[in-house]
C-alpha cells in the first residue's frame, strides 16, 4: 500500500469502518426483512392448515425475490388532489426512521480486531449513553410516517387510518415507555450494553439471572405496548383492510408500497432486539457460565439443521430444489463445523448467536399472534392501553423502585 | 473549521429555515411539518452541546408526543388552507420596527460576547442524567413538584370540559 493510501486510511478509518458497517446491515437487514415476509406467509399458512408460497424456488424460498421484482416495476400513479410533498415524503420517513432505530442496536459484546482496529457488531458505538432513549426518540417520530401518508393521501379511508394510528401510538408509547423504567431501574443507566451486562451479575444463574423475572411485568406491558407501536395485529386498526381497505398506505402503491412494508418489517426487528436485550439477556446464554460443553449448542444445532436441509432436499420434489437445498444445508452444516475446529471463532459467535436466536423467537411470537388472535375493536383498544398497560406499568415501576430502596438499605452486599 | 462548527451551522440553519417556513406555510399540516424540523435541529443542537439526556428528550417530548398530538388534532379537524387577509397598516409599521429592533439586539449581542462558538462549552457531567436527576430531584425538587401540579391541574381542567353534560 501506497503512503497516500495508507495516510487516507489512518485519517479516515472511523468512518471508512462505520460506512462499510451501514452497507453491510442494511443489505442483512433487507434481506432478513424479505425473508420475514416469506417466514410469515409459511408460519401463517401452517397454522391455517395451507401450504403457503410453494411455486417459486424450493418450499417458495424465492418467493421474497419474486415479490420484489413486483414492487420494483408495478405501475407507480399518483391519485389526483394529493400533497404530492407529504406524499413522497411519508414512506421515505417511515423507512429511514425504522432503519435508523437497528443502528442502535448492539449485536455482540466483543469487538473483530482487523486492520489494527477493534470492530463493535453493531453501527452506534458501545458507550452510547442513551442507547435506550434514541431508540425511543426514534420510534416517537416514526408515527409520522404512517400519520402523514394517510393524510396527504386524499382519500378518507386513509385519513381514518392515519388518525388512528396516531391515537393509537400516542395512547401506547407511554406504556412502553414506562414498561421499561423498571429495567433502566435495575441496571442503572440507560446503555443497551450496560443493561445486558447487569443481567450477568450471577454467571452461574444464566437464565434465572434475566430480568425477565423480576421484570415480569414490564415484559408484559413492554411486548403489547411494541406490538401497538409497530401497528401489527392484533393491534393492525390503522390498516384494516375489512373495514379500510387498507387504511393509510391505500392509495401507495409500487415501491412506496414496500418502504411501508420494509419499514413495519425492520421495526419488528427493532422491537425484538430490544426485547431480546432488555428482558432476556441480550447475547447472554441461557446455561450457567461453567457449562463449557454448551458452547458447541450453536454448532450442534447448526449441523444438526444443516443435516435436515440435506436430507430434505434429496427428497424434493423439483430438480432445482434437489440441488439447492442439499447445497444450502451443506453450507449451513460446514458453518456449524467451522464453530467447532475454530474455538476463536466458536467463543465469538456465542453472543451474537443467542441474540439472533433470541430475537428469531420473538418475531415467531409476532407471527404466531398474528395468525392466533383477532383485531381489537377501536375501542377496546383505547381502553387496554389507557386502563390496563398504564397502571401495571406505573405499578411495575414502584413496585421495582421500593424493592431496589429496601435492597439497598437492609440488603447485604 | 472543525466538524463541530460545520454541522452545528447545518443545524442552525435548518432550525432558522423551519421557524420561518412554519410562519410561511399556507397549509396547516406543513406549517407544524416546519416544526418538527426546528424542534429535531434544537435536539441535534443540545446533543452537540454533550446534552444527550436533553436531546432525546426533546425529541420524545416535542418532536413526538406534543407535535402528534398537534397533527392529530389539525388532521381529525381537517383544517385546510389558511385564508390570508393582507397585512393590516397598523400592524405593519410597528411590525417592522420591532423587527429591526430585535434584530439589532441580537447582533448587539452576538458582537459583544466574547465566547466564540468554536469553544462551545461541554455541560457534560451537569447534563448527564445522573446530573439533570440530581438538580431536578434535590435542588430544585419543589419547582419541580408545583410545575408538575400545575399540569396535572391542566389535566384536570381538560378532562373536566372534554366530559359530556348528564342528560
Amino acid at each position: 500500500m501506497n503512503s497516500f493510501f495508507s495516510n487516507l486510511w489512518s485519517a479516515n478509518a472511523e468512518l471508512v469502518i462505520t460506512i462499510v458497517k451501514i452497507v453491510l446491515l442494511l443489505f442483512i437487514v433487507l434481506t432478513v426483512n424479505a425473508y420475514l415476509t416469506w417466514f410469515e406467509r409459511k408460519v401463517v399458512a401452517h397454522m391455517q392448515s395451507r401450504w403457503g408460497p410453494y411455486r417459486v424456488g424450493p418450499h417458495g424460498l424465492l418467493q421474497p425475490l419474486a415479490d420484489g421484482v413486483k414492487f420494483l416495476f408495478k405501475e407507480d400513479p399518483t391519485p389526483a388532489g394529493v400533497d404530492k410533498f407529504v406524499y413522497y415524503l411519508a414512506p421515505l420517513l417511515a423507512l429511514a426512521l425504522a432503519l435508523t432505530g437497528i443502528a442502535l442496536i448492539p449485536f455482540g459484546p466483543d469487538p473483530i480486531r482487523l486492520f489494527g482496529h477493534d470492530i463493535y457488531l453493531g453501527i452506534a458505538p458501545p458507550d452510547v449513553n442513551i442507547g435506550i432513549l434514541a431508540l425511543f426518540a426514534i420510534t416517537a417520530m416514526g408515527v409520522y410516517g404512517v400519520t402523514l401518508a394517510g393524510w396527504s393521501s386524499n382519500n378518507k379511508y386513509s385519513l381514518l387510518g392515519g388518525l388512528r394510528s396516531s391515537a393509537q401510538m400516542i395512547s401506547y408509547e407511554l406504556a412502553m415507555t414506562m414498561s421499561v423504567v423498571g429495567v433502566l431501574l435495575m441496571a442503572g443507566s440507560f446503555n443497551l450494553k450496560k443493561i445486558i451486562e447487569a443481567q450477568a451479575h450471577h454467571p452461574e444463574w444464566g437464565i434465572l439471572g434475566w430480568n425477565i423475572w423480576p421484570q415480569i411485568l414490564g415484559f408484559f406491558c413492554f411486548f403489547v405496548a411494541a406490538i401497538a407501536e409497530t401497528n401489527r395485529a392484533p393491534f393492525d386498526l390503522p390498516e384494516a383492510e375489512s373495514e379500510l381497505v387498507a387504511g393509510f398506505h391505500t392509495e401507495y402503491a409500487s415501491f412506496k408500497f414496500a418502504m411501508f412494508f420494509i419499514a413495519e418489517y425492520t421495526s419488528m426487528i427493532t422491537v425484538s432486539c430490544l426485547c431480546s436485550i432488555m428482558f432476556f439477556g441480550g447475547w447472554l446464554s441461557p446455561f450457567p457460565a461453567s457449562w463449557r460443553f454448551a458452547h458447541y449448542l450453536p454448532s450442534a444445532i447448526l449441523i444438526a439443521f444443516g443435516l435436515w436441509v440435506i436430507w430434505d432436499g434429496i427428497r424434493y420434489e423439483t430438480i432445482f430444489g434437489r440441488i439447492i437445498l442439499p447445497g444450502a444445508g451443506t453450507v449451513i452444516a460446514g458453518l456449524g463445523a467451522v464453530f467447532v475446529l475454530f474455538p476463536n471463532v466458536n467463543e465469538f459467535i456465542q453472543g451474537p448467536f443467542w441474540l439472533l436466536s433470541k430475537i428469531l423467537v420473538f418475531l415467531f411470537v409476532y407471527v404466531w399472534m398474528r395468525g392466533t388472535l383477532p383485531r381489537f375493536r377501536y375501542d377496546q383498544l383505547m381502553a387496554f392501553g389507557w386502563k390496563l398497560l398504564l397502571p401495571l406499568s406505573i405499578v411495575n415501576v414502584i413496585a421495582t423502585s421500593f424493592i431496589i430502596l429496601a435492597k439497598m438499605t437492609w440488603g447485604t452486599k | 473549521m472543525t466538524p463541530q462548527l460545520v454541522v452545528f451551522f447545518v443545524l442552525a440553519a435548518l432550525a432558522v429555515i423551519g421557524a420561518v417556513s412554519l410562519i410561511l406555510q399556507k397549509h396547516p399540516i406543513h406549517s407544524a411539518l416546519s416544526l418538527i424540523v426546528v424542534m429535531v435541529a434544537l435536539a441535534g443542537l443540545y446533543l452537540l452541546l454533550g446534552a444527550e439526556f436533553v436531546a432525546a428528550v426533546q425529541i420524545i417530548v416535542y418532536g413526538g408526543a406534543i407535535m402528534v398530538l398537534f397533527v392529530f388534532v389539525i388532521m381529525l379537524l381537517n383544517a385546510g388552507v389558511e385564508e390570508h387577509t393582507s397585512i393590516s397598516k397598523m400592524a405593519g409599521a410597528p411590525g417592522l420596527l420591532l423587527v429591526v429592533a430585535l434584530a439589532g439586539l441580537i447582533a448587539a449581542t452576538i458582537a459583544r460576547s466574547t465566547a466564540s462558538i468554536q469553544s462551545t462549552p461541554q455541560t457534560g457531567q451537569m447534563a448527564s442524567t445522573f446530573g439533570i436527576s440530581n438538580m431536578i430531584f434535590k435542588e430544585f425538587v419543589y419547582p419541580f413538584e408545583l410545575t408538575s401540579f400545575l399540569i396535572l391541574v391542566a389535566v384536570l381542567g381538560a378532562t373536566v370540559l372534554a366530559q359530556r353534560e348528564k342528560s
